[in-house]
């Protein structure tokens, strides 16, 4: 009979499986064979291996493919080369897309990594409703992206824009604000709303950086005289740099490989001025059917996605060498 | 302490924090009111003299009613509920043997399996879904709910193997030694005493596993074309906006009624959802 934990409470209640019947038998040759370390490992990690084989290792090679060919809805297609990348590089709209979502991903990064620090530094003090508070500021980050952009959008709409009314009645403005229907707008709107959406995502992972922070080490700066200014930059940022730096580069990637804000808030308009690389191979890619140009399109991604996982790596390393 | 004056802390705290608060959540509370407005409130011009745009003054539950009953939203809230469910179940039990599996074990290309698994973590969905799109039709899986409880695991895989490692990791070896030498079997003792230890961590990641997967949008826009199949965002994108007009008050209706399932979800398990969110980004 095995009884994990020796001498453990409901040994009583095991008895039963020390009778023989033929079901543990054949477990338990089962459970021999995997007594091999090697053979085991080799067991528990065939479901992830095969999972992430069939769904990502296999689609990223046919990725390729496609973006090597002419392939399109119903047409096998043939090799072409570079042609693809050749193609989109000199379209004006790819162009666009492709700066766009640079443009996107530097502000929309610096505003989440700014205003989640400042919310993170306020959430760290004692008040009272701390708890209720920190869970809600969550929520942007809960509610399904799709859903929370439909509630901007109604709040950005050209006619009934509520900002708008706002802005009107305390005296801002006399006409309105073209939020939506002017491209350079449009893409601050849509940076707004991912700074909205992600901030908590800074926020709460700095806050638990933070929580980690001894306070005599604060204690200790202000009794040398540091002000609060000189504690956060002495004290808390070098020792949240390591959490900050894998925040940021979760952010970048999936600000960089945004899809459904951009397809909600603006589907690329007015006239694709505001596409993202995402959303623009997605209109290649699935709505016109041209598979091999809306691949080669998202592949553009990979480089800069390769940079940002290669400094991480590099910077996980390093961490744990010193 | 470090000492602070009254009216530093009202600059400096309150006024911040209150500001961060309305930012935060008036986006929701815009969504409440424009769901229980009657649609000749909702459509009146933002110059008009009794427009009272942040309160409604004839609360409706028109729009709500119109939903569950003219559109599928009822199907698509189930559809994405079993989805997220199933493919969240998937993805622990991949994660958990995996993340064991690498914890634990010595095996040769150990580091190089952590690492590619780290890598795909860090893959977007949106750079393979167009050759996914083909494959999903090569397998004959095309608008069947079987496509996504098959490919949500492809993100939801390594971050349940990277946080459950994480947390193996600090469960001490001393325990599994133990129960070895009192004769239980190595694949034993990982099921009965480490799985068992790991329970939070377990709970952690699928609940993040489980708002990840509500939260999906460009595999199932892609992958399922009938009314019937598919999920609320995909749902409330494609149906509830009639050729160019949006149902503004059934479009809200249906972004709250489709929240609030994961919301209540995440508000019952706070604590291991941001265990589970600080966890995802940490080595």
């Amino acid at each position: 009979m095995k009884n994990p934990i020796a001498g453990g409470a409901g040994s009583a209640a095991r008895v039963e499986v020390a009778l023989p019947h033929p079901g543990t038998v054949q477990r338990r040759a089962f459970e021999r064979l995997l007594e091999n370390e090697r053979l085991l490992a080799f067991a528990l990690l065939t479901p992830t291996v095969v999972l992430l084989g069939v769904f990502i290792a296999y689609p990223f090679v046919m990725g390729v493919w496609f973006s090597l060919s002419s392939i399109s809805v119903g047409n096998p297609g043939e090799f072409v080369g570079l042609k693809n990348f050749v193609k989109a590089w000199n379209d004006s709209i790819f162009r666009t897309a492709f700066w766009n979502t640079t443009f996107y991903t530097f502000w929309a990064t610096i505003f989440k990594l700014a205003l989640g620090m400042w919310l993170a530094l306020l959430l760290n003090r004692h008040f009272r409703g701390k708890r209720l508070v920190r869970a809600s500021m969550l929520l942007p980050f809960i509610i399904p992206t799709v859903l929370s952009t439909f509630a901007w959008r109604w709040m950005f709409d050209p006619t009934f824009s509520v900002l708008n009314w706002t802005l009107y009645k305390s005296g801002f403005i006399v006409t309105k604000l073209p939020f939506l229907s002017n491209g350079d707008w449009a893409l601050w709107c849509a940076i707004a709303v991912n700074t909205w959406r992600g901030m908590p995502f800074f926020a709460i992972t700095l806050l638990a950086g933070l929580q980690t922070i001894n306070t005599d080490l604060h204690e200790a700066a202000s009794l040398d005289g540091a002000n609060g200014w000189n504690r956060f930059w002495h004290v808390t940022w070098p020792l949240l740099k390591p959490v900050t730096v894998v925040v940021v580069v979760f952010s970048i990637i999936q600000t960089f490989s945004d899809f459904q804000l951009i397809y909600v808030l603006t589907g690329g308009g007015p006239a694709n001025s505001t596409h993202l690389l995402a959303t623009y191979a997605y209109q290649i890619g699935v709505a016109t059917g041209l598979l091999g140009e809306g691949a080669a399109i998202s592949l553009f991604m990979l480089p800069v996605l390769f940079v940002v996982v290669w400094v991480q790596l590099r910077y996980l390393r390093r961490l744990e060498g010193a | 302490m470090v000492i602070e004056r009254r009216w530093k802390k009202w600059v400096f705290f309150y006024i911040p924090l209150t500001v961060f608060v309305i930012g935060t959540l008036f986006p929701f509370y815009w969504m409440l009111v424009t769901a229980i407005r009657p649609d000749a409130e909702l459509y009146r011009s933002w110059r008009a003299v009794n427009n009272a745009p942040f309160w409604t003054l004839q609360p409706t539950l028109e729009n709500f009613r119109d939903l569950m009953a003219k559109t599928m939203f009822p199907r698509w809230l189930w559809n994405t509920f079993y989805i997220a469910v199933a493919s969240t179940a998937i993805s622990l039990a991949c994660g958990l043997l995996a993340g064991y599996a690498l914890a634990r074990l010595r095996f040769p290309m150990a580091g190089a399996l952590g690492t590619s698994i780290f890598v795909t973590y860090l893959v977007p969905p949106t750079l393979l879904f167009i050759p996914l799109a083909d494959i999903i039709r090569d397998f004959q899986l095309g608008n069947t709910p079987w496509a996504l409880i098959l490919t949500y695991p492809t993100f939801l895989i390594p971050f349940c193997t990277w946080l459950l490692m994480g947390y193996f990791k600090t469960i001490p070896k001393e325990l599994e030694e133990c129960a070895r030498i009192d004769g239980a079997t190595r694949f034993g003792a990982m099921t009965r005493i480490i799985f068992p230890i790991a329970v939070p961590g377990i709970l952690s990641a699928g609940i993040f596993a489980f708002t990840l997967s509500w939260n999906e949008f460009i595999y199932a826009l892609i992958f399922l074309s009938s009314p019937e199949r598919k999920t609320v965002p995909v749902g409330v994108v494609s149906e509830l906006i009639r050729g160019d007009i949006y149902f503004w008050g059934q479009l809200m209706a249906g972004a709250l009624l489709g929240s609030i399932p994961v919301a209540l979800v995440y508000s019952f398990f706070v604590e291991y959802y941001v265990t589970g969110l600080t966890g995802s980004v940490k080595g």
